[in-house]
């Protein structure tokens, strides 16, 4: 049985989501699950794991790593790695995962294939297919270097399993043998408002520059509001006239996002927004052009004006889901 | 101060990708290719720490076939001082990549103070290459920075992740930072500097110079397809309250997505 070794990613005392998606993919293909994890405080969590499937949990705590750090999480990991000798490694493609990854397929000299959104597990081989050129196109991975087969996963591209309630895994504690260090994580900022990332969404709510203004995109807050698990994005046109920050802007150069709806509200469909949002599951576009390339992609397409259509769709949303 | 930013030539983002007979690749003709958005970032990095701190030089490193010299004159026309360019196949991977950068690095001989690079090249997407680099370069890294403070022996970033949390983060000199939006705005290259830009030597490396081999290759795309195309979907008719109500019974009893 092929063992894969997952990151254990969380945030604010949960799992993230994208670390139950993997470990479920690895127990869906008869694999042997073991999970990494690392932090302070971190004991209540190898329960959890194992609750998603995990076999083993291989733990990393302490004060010096409180703060996720590519420098010290690199190198435990790498230990981690060497320990349990897997055929596989995934981690999510998530913000610390893309900061993480290159740096332990450097460490260990192991090919990584970056931001999958396919991954299949076949015995002991991965097949991974990525998108590239912003999902304007797609590629399966070759691993020339051989095993162990790396990848970092797309949040929302493999589904959870069950939980198990009362499952238990074999614990090892991994020592916290980090030496001199160059870097140092001081500090986390959270912004004022804290909110769900555009990429973890299950629903995202994008407006573009035919907003107006910053206030206007109140509209668009209340029919994210109105939704479960959603969250607000923008199109880079709204971003640089400075109604949403940059960590809004879905696109080419903004974030790519796979959520299983998108509404895009008075976004034109520029090649490069459709490129961040394309592989959505279900797109809805509100336009007042019937001409816009957006309705080119979009599942359901409402030509109209968005400042009567946001609101009167808030209320149908906020009827249905009560 | 020695500073280097690396630099990678991309197909300009408004390109319709069309795939290669072989599907080995893209069918690169008609493209336009143009610096990748977040190294222009990197380069306008170099160069603001480069004019707070004189006597130092910024050098351009990038790695392609011939064609990327446009690319490296543009850096250089920004204001960069010295250039190094490394001449490759069209499709070596990111190790690859990687290690020849950091062999060029190594083989100007300077000790390294600052490295830029952008936080991904928007091309192949595979933001592997600054954390590698970094690595190899066995100095530590900051990815996807939106704001620097350079100290004597330090330099404190910000790094935004997801929900806009902030980790600011002390790298000890010499380092590598990956630039993203909101570090700052690149400028525009001169009339005037453009023309000396044109007169200005491109130092040339081949990928065996710098000990890389094909067996440095990790990994290989294949298989390159088109998306799946998109039905046409429906346009839903009717005022805006009209519309709305069909809008939420489709969501909901066709797509079965709320
Ligand atoms: C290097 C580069 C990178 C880029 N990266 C990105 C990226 O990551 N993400 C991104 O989004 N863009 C990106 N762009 C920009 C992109 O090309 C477009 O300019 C941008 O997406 C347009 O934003 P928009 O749709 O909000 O504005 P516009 O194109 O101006 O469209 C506004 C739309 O709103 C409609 N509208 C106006 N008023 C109303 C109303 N009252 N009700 C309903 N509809 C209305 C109009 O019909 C129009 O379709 C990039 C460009 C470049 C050159």
């Amino acid at each position: 049985m092929a063992t894969v070794l997952i990151y254990a990613e969380h945030k604010d005392g949960k799992i993230k989501k994208v670390t139950h998606e993997l470990i479920a993919e690895a127990a869906r293909s008869g694999a042997e699950p073991v999970a990494f994890i690392a932090g302070s405080g971190i004991e209540a969590f190898a329960a959890e794991l194992a609750g998603m499937g995990a076999k083993r949990v291989l733990a990393a705590q302490g004060d010096a790593v409180k703060f996720y750090s590519n420098e010290a999480y690199g190198k435990l990991f790498a230990a981690a790695v060497k320990t349990v000798n897997p055929a596989i490694i995934l981690m999510g493609a998530s913000d610390q995962g893309k900061d993480l990854a290159p740096r332990v397929a450097a460490i260990l000299g192991v090919g990584l294939a970056s931001d999958c959104t396919k991954v299949k597990i076949e015995g002991d081989k991965l097949n991974a297919t990525r998108p590239i050129y912003a999902g304007k196109a797609l590629a399966d991975v070759e691993f020339t270097g051989g095993a162990p087969y790396f990848a970092t996963v797309r949040p929302n591209a493999l589904s959870i399993g069950p939980t198990a309630a009362g499952a238990t895994a074999a614990i090892t504690a991994l020592p916290l043998d980090l030496g001199a260090l160059k870097s140092a994580v001081k500090e986390l900022v959270k912004s004022a408002t804290a909110k769900l990332d555009v990429t973890e969404a299950n629903i995202v709510v994008s407006g573009g520059r035919s907003l107006k203004s910053a206030e206007n995109f109140g509209i668009i807050e209340k029919l994210a509001a109105s939704l479960p698990n959603a969250a607000v994005g923008a199109s880079r046109a709204a971003v640089d006239a400075g109604y949403r920050p940059h960590s809004d802007q879905v696109g080419q150069t903004g974030k790519v996002v796979s959520p299983t709806l998108y509404i895009a509200c008075g976004i034109s469909g520029a090649i490069q927004h459709l490129a961040g949002m394309r592989t959505s599951k279900v797109i809805v576009a509100i336009n007042k052009d019937p001409e816009a390339p957006i309705f080119q992609l979009a599942d359901y397409g409402i030509v109209g004006d968005l400042f009567e259509v946001v609101p009167a769709l808030t209320e149908e949303f906020k009827k249905a889901l009560s | 101060m020695n500073i280097y930013v690396c630099i990678k030539q991309v197909p300009a983002t408004e390109t319709k990708i069309k795939i290669n007979a072989g599907a080995s690749g893209i069918d690169a003709a008609g493209i336009k290719w143009i610096m990748s958005p977040y190294d222009e970032l990197a380069v306008e990095e170099a160069l603001r720490v480069k004019e707070k701190n004189a006597g130092s030089t910024v050098t351009v490193v990038s790695a392609g076939p011939q064609r990327v010299h446009e690319t490296i004159r543009t850096a250089l026309a920004m204001g960069c001082d010295n250039a190094v360019w490394i001449e490759t196949p069209e499709d070596i991977d990111s190790f690859q990549a990687a290690k020849a950068l950091a062999g060029a690095i190594r083989k100007e001989s300077t000790p390294v103070d600052l490295v830029f690079t952008g936080k991904q090249a928007v091309d192949d997407d595979c933001a592997q290459v600054s954390q590698l680099l970094a690595t190899f370069l066995e100095i530590p890294y900051v990815t996807a920075a939106v704001s620097a403070e350079y100290g004597a022996s330090s330099v404190t970033l910000k790094r935004e992740t997801e929900g806009g949390t902030l980790e600011i983060i002390e790298l000890t000199k010499p380092c590598l930072i990956a630039a993203q939006k909101g570090l700052n705005e690149p400028r525009f290259a001169s009339l005037p500097n453009i023309m000396k830009a044109k007169k200005k030597e491109i130092k040339a490396y081949k990928l065996a110079d710098l000990g890389v081999t094909d067996a440095d290759r990790k990994i290989r795309l294949k298989n390159f397809q088109l998306p799946p195309p998109k039905q046409a979907g429906k346009k839903i008719p009717g005022d805006a309250h009209t519309q709305s109500k069909e809008l939420v019974r489709l969501l909901r009893e066709e797509a079965k997505v709320i």
